[in-house]
Protein backbone atom coordinates (compact mmCIF):
# COMPACT_ATOMS: atom_id res chain seq x y z
CA UNK A 1 0.00 0.00 0.00
CA UNK A 2 1.20 3.26 -1.03
CA UNK A 3 1.52 5.96 1.51
CA UNK A 4 0.46 9.18 -0.19
CA UNK A 5 3.34 11.98 0.34
CA UNK A 6 1.34 15.13 -0.37
CA UNK A 7 -0.43 16.25 2.53
CA UNK A 8 -2.79 18.73 0.58
CA UNK A 9 -4.61 15.75 -0.91
CA UNK A 10 -8.40 16.03 -0.61
CA UNK A 11 -10.02 13.63 -1.78
CA UNK A 12 -13.68 13.13 -3.80
CA UNK A 13 -16.19 10.17 -1.90
CA UNK A 14 -19.36 9.21 -3.40
CA UNK A 15 -21.55 8.05 -1.17
CA UNK A 16 -24.57 6.86 -2.68
CA UNK A 17 -27.33 6.67 0.49
CA UNK A 18 -30.57 4.80 0.70
CA UNK A 19 -33.85 7.58 0.32
CA UNK A 20 -35.10 5.91 3.79
CA UNK A 21 -32.44 5.38 5.87
CA UNK A 22 -28.91 6.63 5.35
CA UNK A 23 -30.27 10.11 3.84
CA UNK A 24 -32.37 10.93 6.64
CA UNK A 25 -29.31 9.79 8.48
CA UNK A 26 -27.09 12.28 6.69
CA UNK A 27 -30.01 15.10 6.98
CA UNK A 28 -29.86 14.50 10.60
CA UNK A 29 -26.67 14.94 11.13
CA UNK A 30 -26.79 18.22 9.69
CA UNK A 31 -29.60 19.54 12.30
CA UNK A 32 -27.46 17.93 14.41
CA UNK A 33 -24.59 20.36 13.52
CA UNK A 34 -22.07 17.41 13.38
CA UNK A 35 -19.00 17.93 10.89
CA UNK A 36 -18.32 15.82 8.39
CA UNK A 37 -15.91 16.61 5.50
CA UNK A 38 -16.87 18.41 1.96
CA UNK A 39 -15.11 15.40 0.28
CA UNK A 40 -18.54 13.47 0.38
CA UNK A 41 -20.82 13.80 -2.57
CA UNK A 42 -24.41 12.34 -1.64
CA UNK A 43 -26.33 10.72 -4.46
CA UNK A 44 -29.37 9.75 -2.98
CA UNK A 45 -30.98 6.36 -4.01
CA UNK A 46 -34.66 5.02 -3.72
CA UNK A 47 -33.10 1.69 -2.23
CA UNK A 48 -28.79 0.20 -1.33
CA UNK A 49 -29.99 -1.96 -3.75
CA UNK A 50 -30.44 -0.07 -6.55
CA UNK A 51 -26.32 0.72 -6.60
CA UNK A 52 -25.52 -1.47 -9.63
CA UNK A 53 -22.21 -2.48 -10.00
CA UNK A 54 -21.41 -0.56 -12.74
CA UNK A 55 -22.45 2.61 -10.54
CA UNK A 56 -19.76 1.84 -8.46
CA UNK A 57 -17.18 2.29 -11.21
CA UNK A 58 -18.38 5.15 -12.42
CA UNK A 59 -18.22 7.13 -9.86
CA UNK A 60 -14.57 5.51 -9.90
CA UNK A 61 -14.05 6.46 -13.70
CA UNK A 62 -15.59 10.26 -12.79
CA UNK A 63 -12.81 10.80 -10.30
CA UNK A 64 -13.68 9.44 -7.37
CA UNK A 65 -11.03 8.08 -4.68
CA UNK A 66 -13.63 6.06 -2.35
CA UNK A 67 -17.44 5.13 -2.87
CA UNK A 68 -19.34 4.16 0.47
CA UNK A 69 -22.63 2.65 -0.04
CA UNK A 70 -25.14 3.19 2.76
CA UNK A 71 -28.51 1.60 3.47
CA UNK A 72 -30.94 0.89 5.82
CA UNK A 73 -29.40 -1.93 8.54
CA UNK A 74 -30.17 -5.37 7.53
CA UNK A 75 -34.01 -6.43 8.40
CA UNK A 76 -34.87 -2.27 8.36
CA UNK A 77 -34.93 -2.47 4.60
CA UNK A 78 -38.43 -0.03 3.74
CA UNK A 79 -38.44 -2.83 0.87
CA UNK A 80 -38.03 -5.93 2.68
CA UNK A 81 -34.96 -7.30 1.56
CA UNK A 82 -33.24 -4.54 -0.66
CA UNK A 83 -30.26 -4.53 1.60
CA UNK A 84 -29.88 -8.16 1.83
CA UNK A 85 -29.22 -8.15 -2.38
CA UNK A 86 -26.83 -5.30 -2.36
CA UNK A 87 -25.17 -7.04 0.47
CA UNK A 88 -24.29 -9.75 -1.25
CA UNK A 89 -23.48 -7.88 -4.87
CA UNK A 90 -21.60 -5.33 -2.95
CA UNK A 91 -19.03 -8.07 -1.34
CA UNK A 92 -18.70 -10.07 -4.20
CA UNK A 93 -18.13 -6.88 -6.39
CA UNK A 94 -15.47 -5.99 -3.59
CA UNK A 95 -13.99 -8.85 -3.24
CA UNK A 96 -13.64 -8.90 -7.65
CA UNK A 97 -12.06 -4.95 -6.97
CA UNK A 98 -9.41 -6.65 -4.38
CA UNK A 99 -8.65 -9.16 -6.71
CA UNK A 100 -7.92 -7.38 -9.63
CA UNK A 101 -5.58 -5.37 -7.14
CA UNK A 102 -7.93 -2.11 -6.51
CA UNK A 103 -7.31 -0.90 -3.25
CA UNK A 104 -9.53 -2.29 -1.14
CA UNK A 105 -9.80 0.70 1.15
CA UNK A 106 -11.61 2.44 -1.39
CA UNK A 107 -15.13 0.72 -1.05
CA UNK A 108 -16.98 0.82 1.96
CA UNK A 109 -20.83 -0.64 2.62
CA UNK A 110 -21.98 0.80 5.88
CA UNK A 111 -25.41 0.57 7.11
CA UNK A 112 -27.01 3.90 8.49
CA UNK A 113 -30.35 4.35 9.96
CA UNK A 114 -32.45 7.97 9.70
CA UNK A 115 -31.89 8.09 13.68
CA UNK A 116 -27.80 7.67 13.61
CA UNK A 117 -26.94 11.04 12.76
CA UNK A 118 -24.37 10.60 14.76
CA UNK A 119 -23.02 7.30 13.19
CA UNK A 120 -23.25 9.11 9.66
CA UNK A 121 -20.79 11.71 10.69
CA UNK A 122 -18.44 9.17 12.52
CA UNK A 123 -18.51 6.58 9.36
CA UNK A 124 -17.67 9.95 6.84
CA UNK A 125 -15.03 11.60 8.36
CA UNK A 126 -13.17 8.14 9.34
CA UNK A 127 -14.11 7.22 5.33
CA UNK A 128 -12.38 10.38 3.95
CA UNK A 129 -9.09 9.79 6.42
CA UNK A 130 -8.55 6.56 5.36
CA UNK A 131 -8.69 7.47 1.57
CA UNK A 132 -6.95 10.52 2.15
CA UNK A 133 -3.90 8.22 3.34
CA UNK A 134 -4.41 6.04 0.51
CA UNK A 135 -3.88 9.31 -2.08
CA UNK A 136 -5.96 9.37 -5.52
CA UNK A 137 -7.36 6.62 -7.33
CA UNK A 138 -4.84 6.06 -10.28
CA UNK A 139 -5.73 2.12 -10.44
CA UNK A 140 -9.26 2.53 -11.56
CA UNK A 141 -9.33 6.18 -12.90
CA UNK A 142 -10.09 6.80 -16.25
CA UNK A 143 -7.03 9.38 -17.66
CA UNK A 144 -8.86 11.02 -19.77
CA UNK A 145 -11.38 12.48 -16.86
CA UNK A 146 -8.29 13.51 -14.41
CA UNK A 147 -9.17 17.10 -12.85
CA UNK A 148 -5.68 18.91 -14.22
CA UNK B 1 -17.59 -41.87 -32.08
CA UNK B 2 -18.05 -39.59 -35.27
CA UNK B 3 -19.56 -41.94 -37.06
CA UNK B 4 -21.70 -43.56 -34.38
CA UNK B 5 -23.29 -39.80 -33.95
CA UNK B 6 -23.88 -39.78 -37.31
CA UNK B 7 -25.95 -42.93 -37.43
CA UNK B 8 -28.06 -41.56 -34.74
CA UNK B 9 -28.58 -38.49 -36.24
CA UNK B 10 -29.79 -40.15 -39.13
CA UNK B 11 -32.07 -42.48 -37.84
CA UNK B 12 -33.74 -39.11 -35.62
CA UNK B 13 -34.05 -37.09 -38.85
CA UNK B 14 -35.33 -40.38 -40.69
CA UNK B 15 -37.98 -40.99 -37.83
CA UNK B 16 -39.15 -37.84 -37.55
CA UNK B 17 -38.25 -37.53 -33.88
CA UNK B 18 -36.25 -33.89 -35.42
CA UNK B 19 -36.20 -31.77 -38.07
CA UNK B 20 -32.46 -30.74 -37.47
CA UNK B 21 -29.42 -31.41 -35.89
CA UNK B 22 -26.67 -28.67 -34.47
CA UNK B 23 -23.54 -29.96 -34.15
CA UNK B 24 -20.01 -29.14 -35.66
CA UNK B 25 -19.01 -28.64 -39.25
CA UNK B 26 -15.71 -28.93 -40.89
CA UNK B 27 -13.62 -26.06 -41.21
CA UNK B 28 -10.60 -25.36 -43.73
CA UNK B 29 -8.38 -26.94 -41.40
CA UNK B 30 -8.12 -30.07 -39.33
CA UNK B 31 -8.83 -28.08 -36.22
CA UNK B 32 -11.42 -25.15 -36.76
CA UNK B 33 -14.61 -26.74 -37.07
CA UNK B 34 -17.22 -24.34 -36.14
CA UNK B 35 -21.11 -24.72 -35.11
CA UNK B 36 -23.54 -25.56 -37.64
CA UNK B 37 -27.31 -26.88 -38.07
CA UNK B 38 -27.86 -29.41 -40.15
CA UNK B 39 -30.99 -30.35 -42.20
CA UNK B 40 -30.57 -33.19 -44.20
CA UNK B 41 -28.70 -37.01 -44.36
CA UNK B 42 -26.36 -35.53 -47.34
CA UNK B 43 -25.25 -32.47 -45.11
CA UNK B 44 -24.52 -34.70 -42.15
CA UNK B 45 -22.41 -36.96 -44.73
CA UNK B 46 -21.19 -33.97 -45.90
CA UNK B 47 -19.87 -32.33 -43.36
CA UNK B 48 -20.67 -32.80 -39.77
CA UNK B 49 -17.34 -33.27 -38.11
CA UNK B 50 -16.31 -34.44 -33.99
CA UNK B 51 -13.07 -35.33 -32.93
CA UNK B 52 -10.64 -33.28 -30.36
CA UNK B 53 -11.33 -29.86 -31.78
CA UNK B 54 -14.92 -29.87 -31.53
CA UNK B 55 -15.19 -27.49 -28.58
CA UNK B 56 -17.39 -25.50 -28.92
CA UNK B 57 -20.42 -25.22 -26.54
CA UNK B 58 -23.83 -25.60 -28.80
CA UNK B 59 -26.14 -24.82 -26.27
CA UNK B 60 -26.42 -20.73 -26.48
CA UNK B 61 -27.64 -21.74 -30.21
CA UNK B 62 -30.54 -23.31 -28.99
CA UNK B 63 -32.11 -20.09 -27.64
CA UNK B 64 -33.11 -19.46 -30.91
CA UNK B 65 -33.57 -22.53 -32.39
CA UNK B 66 -35.54 -24.10 -30.05
CA UNK B 67 -37.84 -21.00 -30.53
CA UNK B 68 -38.32 -22.25 -34.37
CA UNK B 69 -40.98 -25.11 -35.51
CA UNK B 70 -40.33 -28.33 -35.35
CA UNK B 71 -37.95 -30.73 -33.02
CA UNK B 72 -33.84 -30.05 -32.79
CA UNK B 73 -31.41 -32.35 -32.48
CA UNK B 74 -28.31 -31.56 -30.27
CA UNK B 75 -25.04 -32.93 -28.93
CA UNK B 76 -23.71 -31.58 -25.88
CA UNK B 77 -20.97 -32.56 -23.67
CA UNK B 78 -21.00 -33.26 -20.28
CA UNK B 79 -20.09 -29.61 -19.51
CA UNK B 80 -22.33 -28.03 -21.73
CA UNK B 81 -25.28 -29.75 -20.04
CA UNK B 82 -24.87 -27.13 -17.16
CA UNK B 83 -24.92 -24.05 -19.66
CA UNK B 84 -28.34 -26.11 -21.20
CA UNK B 85 -29.54 -26.53 -18.10
CA UNK B 86 -28.74 -22.90 -16.72
CA UNK B 87 -30.69 -21.61 -19.77
CA UNK B 88 -33.69 -23.74 -19.41
CA UNK B 89 -33.70 -22.12 -15.54
CA UNK B 90 -33.83 -18.98 -17.02
CA UNK B 91 -36.55 -19.82 -19.26
CA UNK B 92 -34.73 -18.94 -22.56
CA UNK B 93 -34.78 -22.17 -23.78
CA UNK B 94 -38.08 -24.03 -25.00
CA UNK B 95 -37.26 -27.68 -23.35
CA UNK B 96 -39.65 -29.05 -25.71
CA UNK B 97 -38.37 -28.45 -28.71
CA UNK B 98 -34.76 -30.04 -27.76
CA UNK B 99 -33.80 -33.70 -28.11
CA UNK B 100 -30.15 -33.84 -26.48
CA UNK B 101 -27.89 -36.36 -27.08
CA UNK B 102 -25.17 -36.81 -25.08
CA UNK B 103 -22.04 -37.69 -25.42
CA UNK B 104 -19.00 -38.67 -24.10
CA UNK B 105 -15.81 -36.41 -23.59
CA UNK B 106 -12.55 -36.72 -23.04
CA UNK B 107 -10.99 -33.58 -23.04
CA UNK B 108 -10.03 -31.35 -26.00
CA UNK B 109 -7.00 -30.52 -27.54
CA UNK B 110 -5.61 -26.75 -27.74
CA UNK B 111 -4.48 -26.01 -30.92
CA UNK B 112 -2.37 -22.86 -29.59
CA UNK B 113 -0.22 -25.52 -27.26
CA UNK B 114 0.40 -27.69 -30.22
CA UNK B 115 1.78 -24.96 -31.99
CA UNK B 116 3.29 -23.92 -29.01
CA UNK B 117 5.42 -26.94 -29.24
CA UNK B 118 6.86 -25.38 -32.49
CA UNK B 119 4.81 -27.51 -34.83
CA UNK B 120 3.46 -26.25 -37.65
CA UNK B 121 1.95 -27.44 -41.27
CA UNK B 122 -1.05 -29.17 -39.49
CA UNK B 123 -2.61 -31.53 -41.82
CA UNK B 124 -4.67 -33.81 -39.64
CA UNK B 125 -4.54 -35.01 -35.79
CA UNK B 126 -5.74 -38.42 -34.96
CA UNK B 127 -5.96 -39.15 -31.41
CA UNK B 128 -5.36 -43.27 -30.49
CA UNK B 129 -6.37 -43.77 -26.79
CA UNK B 130 -4.75 -40.28 -25.53
CA UNK B 131 -1.21 -40.57 -27.62
CA UNK B 132 -1.67 -37.74 -30.65
CA UNK B 133 -0.28 -38.80 -34.35
CA UNK B 134 -0.34 -35.13 -35.55
CA UNK B 135 0.74 -35.03 -39.63
CA UNK B 136 1.87 -32.07 -40.86
CA UNK B 137 3.63 -30.75 -43.85
CA UNK B 138 6.99 -31.85 -42.46
CA UNK B 139 6.44 -35.08 -41.48
CA UNK B 140 4.77 -37.04 -38.81
CA UNK B 141 4.53 -35.83 -34.91
CA UNK B 142 3.57 -37.83 -31.92
CA UNK B 143 2.68 -36.80 -28.48
CA UNK B 144 0.67 -37.93 -25.37
CA UNK B 145 -2.49 -35.71 -25.73
CA UNK B 146 -2.77 -34.27 -22.62
CA UNK B 147 0.58 -32.21 -23.11
CA UNK B 148 -1.58 -30.30 -25.63
CA UNK B 149 -5.34 -30.34 -23.93
CA UNK B 150 -6.69 -27.40 -23.22
CA UNK B 151 -6.59 -25.45 -19.64
CA UNK B 152 -9.66 -25.76 -19.05
CA UNK B 153 -10.00 -29.76 -19.43
CA UNK B 154 -7.33 -29.99 -17.41
CA UNK B 155 -9.36 -28.84 -14.64
CA UNK B 156 -12.49 -30.69 -15.48
CA UNK B 157 -15.16 -30.21 -12.87
CA UNK B 158 -17.51 -33.03 -14.20
CA UNK B 159 -17.96 -35.76 -16.52
CA UNK B 160 -21.64 -36.39 -15.77
CA UNK B 161 -24.50 -35.46 -17.70
CA UNK B 162 -26.98 -32.81 -15.79
CA UNK B 163 -29.48 -32.97 -18.79
CA UNK B 164 -30.34 -35.46 -21.46
CA UNK B 165 -32.65 -37.91 -23.30
CA UNK B 166 -30.22 -40.76 -24.41
CA UNK B 167 -26.27 -40.79 -23.97
CA UNK B 168 -24.07 -42.30 -26.55
CA UNK B 169 -21.53 -43.87 -24.11
CA UNK B 170 -21.93 -43.58 -20.29
CA UNK B 171 -22.82 -41.02 -17.70
CA UNK B 172 -19.81 -40.01 -15.37
CA UNK B 173 -19.28 -38.40 -12.49
CA UNK B 174 -19.03 -35.10 -10.96
CA UNK B 175 -15.26 -34.71 -10.53
CA UNK B 176 -13.06 -33.31 -7.77
CA UNK B 177 -11.04 -30.49 -10.17
CA UNK B 178 -8.08 -28.20 -9.14
CA UNK B 179 -9.62 -25.46 -11.02
CA UNK B 180 -9.65 -22.68 -8.17
CA UNK B 181 -5.57 -23.34 -7.55
CA UNK B 182 -5.21 -20.54 -9.61
CA UNK B 183 -7.55 -18.37 -8.60
CA UNK B 184 -6.03 -18.88 -4.80
CA UNK B 185 -2.29 -18.43 -6.39
CA UNK B 186 -3.67 -15.13 -7.22
CA UNK B 187 -5.28 -14.00 -4.01
CA UNK B 188 -2.18 -15.16 -2.07
CA UNK B 189 -0.17 -12.33 -3.87
CA UNK B 190 -0.03 -9.10 -2.71
CA UNK B 191 -2.42 -6.24 -4.18
CA UNK B 192 0.45 -4.85 -6.45
CA UNK B 193 1.40 -8.06 -7.75
CA UNK B 194 -2.58 -8.62 -8.73
CA UNK B 195 -3.10 -4.95 -10.34
CA UNK B 196 0.10 -5.62 -12.49
CA UNK B 197 -0.90 -9.10 -13.34
CA UNK B 198 -4.24 -8.24 -14.48
CA UNK B 199 -2.84 -5.09 -16.03
CA UNK B 200 -0.52 -7.07 -18.15
CA UNK B 201 -3.49 -9.57 -18.73
CA UNK B 202 -7.01 -7.21 -19.58
CA UNK B 203 -3.78 -4.47 -21.40
CA UNK B 204 -4.28 -7.31 -24.34
CA UNK B 205 -7.95 -6.88 -24.42
CA UNK B 206 -8.93 -5.68 -27.92
CA UNK B 207 -12.48 -5.63 -27.36
CA UNK B 208 -13.76 -8.28 -29.83
CA UNK B 209 -16.80 -8.77 -27.88
CA UNK B 210 -16.05 -12.15 -28.73
CA UNK B 211 -16.23 -13.48 -24.91
CA UNK B 212 -19.37 -12.05 -24.40
CA UNK B 213 -20.22 -13.31 -28.04
CA UNK B 214 -19.75 -16.67 -26.76
CA UNK B 215 -20.99 -17.15 -23.14
CA UNK B 216 -24.49 -19.17 -22.90
CA UNK B 217 -25.05 -16.80 -19.87
CA UNK B 218 -24.22 -13.97 -21.39
CA UNK B 219 -27.45 -14.21 -23.55
CA UNK B 220 -29.55 -10.56 -23.10
CA UNK B 221 -31.10 -9.46 -26.75
CA UNK B 222 -29.39 -5.86 -25.84
CA UNK B 223 -26.26 -6.10 -23.76
CA UNK B 224 -25.29 -2.63 -21.62
CA UNK B 225 -22.09 -2.68 -23.71
CA UNK B 226 -24.33 -1.69 -26.60
CA UNK B 227 -25.60 1.13 -25.45
CA UNK B 228 -23.67 4.46 -26.21
CA UNK B 229 -24.17 6.13 -23.41
CA UNK B 230 -23.11 3.02 -21.19
CA UNK B 231 -19.61 5.26 -20.77
CA UNK B 232 -17.43 2.79 -22.24
CA UNK B 233 -17.02 2.59 -26.46
CA UNK B 234 -17.80 -0.49 -28.41
CA UNK B 235 -14.19 -0.56 -29.64
CA UNK B 236 -10.45 -1.53 -28.80
CA UNK B 237 -10.35 0.31 -25.41
CA UNK B 238 -8.96 3.98 -24.71
CA UNK B 239 -7.93 3.56 -21.45
CA UNK B 240 -7.00 0.80 -18.83
CA UNK B 241 -10.44 1.88 -16.91
CA UNK B 242 -12.33 0.55 -19.88
CA UNK B 243 -10.23 -2.87 -19.97
CA UNK B 244 -10.96 -2.82 -16.19
CA UNK B 245 -14.65 -1.83 -16.22
CA UNK B 246 -15.73 -4.09 -19.18
CA UNK B 247 -14.07 -6.91 -17.50
CA UNK B 248 -15.29 -6.45 -14.27
CA UNK B 249 -18.93 -6.10 -15.77
CA UNK B 250 -18.82 -8.73 -18.00
CA UNK B 251 -18.24 -11.24 -15.00
CA UNK B 252 -20.39 -9.74 -12.67
CA UNK B 253 -23.12 -10.25 -15.07
CA UNK B 254 -22.98 -14.01 -15.25
CA UNK B 255 -21.86 -14.37 -11.79
CA UNK B 256 -24.39 -17.30 -10.12
CA UNK B 257 -24.91 -18.46 -13.92
CA UNK B 258 -21.74 -19.36 -15.06
CA UNK B 259 -21.31 -22.36 -15.46
CA UNK B 260 -17.55 -21.97 -15.95
CA UNK B 261 -18.06 -23.62 -19.00
CA UNK B 262 -14.37 -22.38 -20.05
CA UNK B 263 -15.65 -20.66 -23.71
CA UNK B 264 -14.57 -17.11 -22.61
CA UNK B 265 -11.09 -18.34 -22.31
CA UNK B 266 -11.64 -20.70 -25.52
CA UNK B 267 -12.17 -18.02 -27.94
CA UNK B 268 -10.24 -15.00 -26.25
CA UNK B 269 -7.77 -14.09 -29.50
CA UNK B 270 -5.40 -12.71 -27.18
CA UNK B 271 -5.49 -15.32 -24.59
CA UNK B 272 -6.63 -13.54 -21.57
CA UNK B 273 -7.38 -16.08 -19.01
CA UNK B 274 -10.93 -14.70 -18.45
CA UNK B 275 -12.07 -17.35 -16.69
CA UNK B 276 -10.00 -16.83 -13.76
CA UNK B 277 -12.46 -13.42 -13.37
CA UNK B 278 -15.59 -16.11 -13.48
CA UNK B 279 -14.07 -18.71 -11.68
CA UNK B 280 -12.90 -15.71 -8.67
CA UNK B 281 -16.96 -15.21 -8.31
CA UNK B 282 -17.65 -18.96 -8.10
CA UNK B 283 -14.80 -19.38 -5.75
CA UNK B 284 -16.28 -16.36 -3.57
CA UNK B 285 -19.74 -17.52 -3.65
CA UNK B 286 -18.65 -21.38 -2.78
CA UNK B 287 -16.63 -19.53 0.40
CA UNK B 288 -19.66 -17.07 1.77
CA UNK B 289 -23.04 -18.68 0.35
CA UNK B 290 -22.65 -22.25 0.08
CA UNK B 291 -21.16 -24.57 -2.35
CA UNK B 292 -23.38 -23.55 -5.60
CA UNK B 293 -22.76 -25.29 -9.28
CA UNK B 294 -24.61 -23.25 -11.82
CA UNK B 295 -26.47 -25.36 -13.83
CA UNK B 296 -26.60 -28.49 -12.17
CA UNK B 297 -30.34 -28.27 -11.51
CA UNK B 298 -33.34 -26.38 -12.91
CA UNK B 299 -35.21 -24.85 -9.78
CA UNK B 300 -33.10 -23.42 -7.36
CA UNK B 301 -32.25 -19.95 -6.08
CA UNK B 302 -29.45 -18.47 -7.61
CA UNK B 303 -27.29 -17.10 -5.27
CA UNK B 304 -27.35 -13.31 -6.26
CA UNK B 305 -30.61 -13.60 -6.07
CA UNK B 306 -31.09 -14.75 -3.03
CA UNK B 307 -30.02 -14.24 0.66
CA UNK B 308 -29.67 -15.27 4.18
CA UNK B 309 -30.13 -12.67 6.91
CA UNK B 310 -26.94 -14.38 8.22
CA UNK B 311 -24.94 -13.13 5.39
CA UNK B 312 -21.65 -11.85 5.78
CA UNK B 313 -21.12 -8.19 5.64
CA UNK B 314 -19.16 -6.69 2.70
CA UNK B 315 -16.03 -5.78 5.17
CA UNK B 316 -15.69 -10.19 5.21
CA UNK B 317 -13.23 -8.53 2.25
CA UNK B 318 -11.34 -6.46 4.18
CA UNK B 319 -10.99 -9.15 7.00
CA UNK B 320 -9.52 -12.17 5.32
CA UNK B 321 -7.25 -10.52 2.71
CA UNK B 322 -3.68 -10.64 3.28
CA UNK B 323 -0.99 -7.56 3.66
Amino acid sequence: MQVNENKDFEPVIVAFCCNWCSYAGADLSGTNRLNYPANVKIIRVPCSCRVNPMFILRAFQKGADGVILCGCHPGDCHYTSGNYYARRRMTLLFSMLDFLGIERDRTRVEWVSAAEGAKFAATMNEFVESVKKLGPNRRLEDLRCRKQ
Amino acid sequence: MQKAIIERAKQLLADGTVTRVIGWKKGDFAYDSTPAVFNSAEELDKDFIFDDFTASNVSKYLIKESQKEGKVLVFLKPCDTYSFNQLVKEHRINRENVYIVGIECYGKLDIEKIRAKGISGIQSVTNNDGTLTIETLYGTETMPAYEVMAERCLSCKSKKYVAYDELIGDDGEVMDSNRFDMVAQLEAMSSEERYNFWREQLSKCIRCNACRNVCPACSCERCVFDNDNSGIANKAPADSFEENMFHIIRAFHVAGRCTDCGECSRVCPQSIPLHLLNRKFIKDINELYGEYQAGADTDSRAPLTNYTQGDCEPSVVHERGVE
